[in-house]
């Protein structure tokens, strides 16, 4: 019953594949329950991990020049039409998307669950709607400047949010970020300048002219609108992908595994949860603005406390922790719906549902890649394989010798 | 099973032997002290805990020199691990100090008591365990990295930085504690001694002034113990100071330079380990306490 060091074996890629296997099902190895996870994306992360960069980049640039042309293409099987407009369908997907990114930093990495991520949306729907509506009294500037302005504001609020009630854990912090979700709702019909139901109409859209003089970013014209909410979520994604091999990915990780040993390790894990909202707050307003602008009108119909959890249920469908599990698990909540429209009046039974089977038999999400926190790990990772494999290899060549060494 | 031990323990005497010089260089090239070697590092003064009617500590007192290994033993429920708590900031002391180069550390966060040179694992493992091993290691490499969101956001030339000397240091320390194989698998995943010693490699890459280890070797059968004490004399020889809780007296006399033996809160004896060896009021202490033969 050695405990030290092992043997050896164990850091064979396929030891480890076993031993997380055995992880996921609670059950010994060997049983058959083991290999029940290699279905399904099972190893795709792994797999995605072991292609050399070169490849990798090829695989990127091809989906992304796939998901640029979506709209386009329209096709067939996946399209929403006749029922609703394919590139209308497009721009809600990528907005969920990046909703499901920016709440998967607070939830997926910082491990904070957040119930009211909707107060974001709306603060930042309400900002572009208040910069450029003819109905607001406000100051009016262009509409692409509202999207950086949403994101600061909501950070602000975020960040406001956040000092009170960051110093609280799990199921308090739920339900006061709950709570906050409902009074941005409840604000908006009392206060008179956000005007109640009655809201705000013609917010402004990005500037272009088409052949027939009318505006490209018409509200009905769903392709630039999705184009340019795809290049922001590209862009978050980027940024997002460099904060996760960092410093701050890894204190978040740390604080969502065990916040009191992050702290004994020096991690100022208060400072890191505020960072944490405030970022996540900063993309859910960034969202709240690339839709309002789209559908040109808001007012506080929108903005439930069930629209909140469904972005929580993107998050978790998809994989909380996993960006790509999360723009998965954004478009598929807001695709479900408007694909197969006969079904729309139950979705919340059939995410419901759906949730349930993902927690029993799939618990960290449909792509459970884990998230790379180091910026320069591969060589290391690289180093250490090439080792243990050079050794085991060794241990092949001459059997019976490790044990006699 | 005596094979697997005699595998392990040539691991570590290789391990050890080979490379406390690599750590020397790369773990901790800028340890600052103040205080000279041999002097006090940290002074616990008074210090007094209750938890509501409990007197879990009641008016400790001892010092900690630069350079030594000092044991805390004490039988189950002595207040040791409290005694922990309250020097690391986890808990507030009901009264009494806690000074780390004179500088009174009561009321100071937890994180910058870290960074202030307080080190410390715990007893019931607690690792980031959907991290691997280099990453936990990482993590305690960060205390005194300075890298911020902004740098890290936009990749800055100080986070490059940082992160390509983390790799390197947090390998060297993994060497160190004899895991360095293991740097990729999940922590979760590992074998229990090696999360144990992964425990430490993250507590000595926050770089700290005292290393304080609360039963690094529970659960460990008799080699496994003489080999991790054998990394702590490595540790120690390195210039790092150790506070070491243990339950084996045994063990604990082998290495440690001198002890303090706590019995329900109350400091009862201080001294060097022959003397606390022929110490009455310690032996009486742990008569009766059953030997610690479940590893
Ligand atoms: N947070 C707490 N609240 C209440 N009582 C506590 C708390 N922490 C510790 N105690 C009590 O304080 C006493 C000392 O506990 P402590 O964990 O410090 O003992 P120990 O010396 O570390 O023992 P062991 O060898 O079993 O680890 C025990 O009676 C314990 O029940
Ligand atoms: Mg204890």
């Amino acid at each position: 019953m050695s405990m030290v060091d092992g043997p050896t074996p164990l850091h064979t890629a396929k030891a480890d594949q076993a031993a997380e296997d055995r992880e996921a099902v609670g059950t010994p190895p060997g049983s058959s329950a083991a290999v029940r996870r290699k279905g399904w994306f099972g190893g795709l992360g792994e797999k995605w991990q072991e292609l050399p960069r070169q490849k990798q980049w090829a695989v990127l640039i091809i989906v992304v020049v796939l998901a640029y042309l979506l709209p386009v293409i329209n096709p067939p099987l996946i399209s929403t039409e006749p029922g609703n407009d394919f590139p209308l369908a497009c721009q809600t997907m990528a907005v969920w998307a990046l909703v499901a990114v920016g709440l998967n930093v607070v939830i997926g990495y910082a491990g904070l669950l957040d119930l009211g991520y909707i107060a974001f949306f709306a603060v930042g729907s309400y900002v572009a709607a208040m910069l450029t509506s003819p109905d607001s009294t406000f100051l009016k500037i262009p509409y692409l400047w509202t999207i950086p302005v949403a994101m600061a504001v909501t950070m602000f609020f975020g960040v406001l949010l956040g000092v009170p009630t960051l110093r609280l854990r799990g199921d308090y912090l739920a339900i006061v970020t709950l709570g906050f979700g409902e009074i941005v709702r409840i604000l908006a019909t009392i206060i008179p300048a956000m005007k109640g139901q009655v809201g705000f109409q013609n917010l402004g859209h990005p500037p272009g002219l088409d052949a027939h003089g009318v505006p490209i970013f018409a509200n009905s014209n769903g392709t630039p609108w999705y184009w340019l909410t795809l290049t922001i979520l590209i862009i978050v994604l980027l940024l997002a992908g460099n904060l996760e091999r960092s410093r701050v990915g890894r204190n978040w990780i740390a604080i969502r595994e065990d916040e009191d040993a992050a702290e004994t390790m020096g991690v100022p894990t208060f400072k890191y949860k505020v960072w944490a909202f405030a970022i996540g707050a900063g993309i859910g307003g960034m969202s709240g603005a690339l839709m309002s602008g789209q559908v040109g009108f808001v007012n506080n119909q929108k903005f439930d406390v069930v629209t909140s959890v469904l972005f929580v249920a993107a998050v978790v469908l998809g994989g909380a922790g996993n960006k790509v599990g999360a723009i998965l698990g954004g478009a598929l909540v807001a695709y479900i719906p408007l694909r197969f429209t006969a079904i729309a009046d139950y979705k919340y039974l059939i995410f419901g549902l759906a949730l349930c089977l993902i927690m029993i038999f799939r618990s960290h999400g449909l792509l459970a890649a884990r998230q790379q926190l180091l910026a320069y790990g591969r060589h290391a990772y690289n180093e250490v394989k090439a080792r243990t494999d050079a050794k085991s290899a060794k241990a092949k060549a001459a059997p019976g010798k490790e044990a006699s060494l | 099973m005596s094979e697997s031990n005699e595998t392990s323990g040539r691991h570590a005497d290789v391990d050890i032997a080979g490379v406390d010089t690599v750590v020397a260089e790369a773990a901790a090239p800028e340890r600052d002290i103040a205080v000279k070697v041999g002097d006090d590092l940290v002074e616990v003064k008074n210090l007094t805990m209750r938890f509501g009617g409990l007197l879990a500590l009641d008016d400790i007192s001892f010092t900690i020199k630069r350079g030594e290994i000092l044991g805390l033993i004490g039988p189950n429920g002595a207040g040791k691990t409290t005694c922990f708590n309250a020097m690391t900031g986890v808990y507030k002391p009901t009264s009494g100090q806690v000074l780390l180069e004179g500088r009174v550390l009561n009321g100071v966060k937890q994180h910058k008591i870290t960074r202030a040179g307080l080190a410390r694992t715990f007893q019931n493992i607690r690792l980031f365990g959907e991290m691997t091993a280099l990453e936990n290691v990482v993590v305690g490499l960060d205390a005194r990295h300075k890298t911020s969101v902004i740098g890290a956001l936009l990749r800055l030339p100080r986070h490059t930085r940082e992160e390509k000397s983390a790799i390197e240091r947090g390998m060297a320390l993994l060497e160190f504690v004899g895991i360095a194989d293991q740097a990729a698998t999940l922590s979760r995943h590992l074998p229990y001694g090696s999360q144990r010693r992964l425990e430490i490699a993250r507590a000595l890459a926050t770089d700290p002034k005292v290393l304080c280890l609360d039963e690094p070797a529970a659960g460990f059968n008799p080699a496994e113990k003489e080999e991790l004490m054998q990394l702590i004399r490595t540790i120690r020889d390195d210039g790092y100071t150790v506070l070491l809780i243990e339950h084996d007296m045994k063990l604990v006399m082998g290495v440690t330079d001198r002890i303090v033996v706590l019995e329900f809160g109350k400091k009862i004896a201080d001294n060097v380990p022959s003397v606390i060896r022929e110490d009455p009021k310690v032996i009486s202490a742990y008569l009766g306490e059953p030997e610690d033969d479940f590893a």
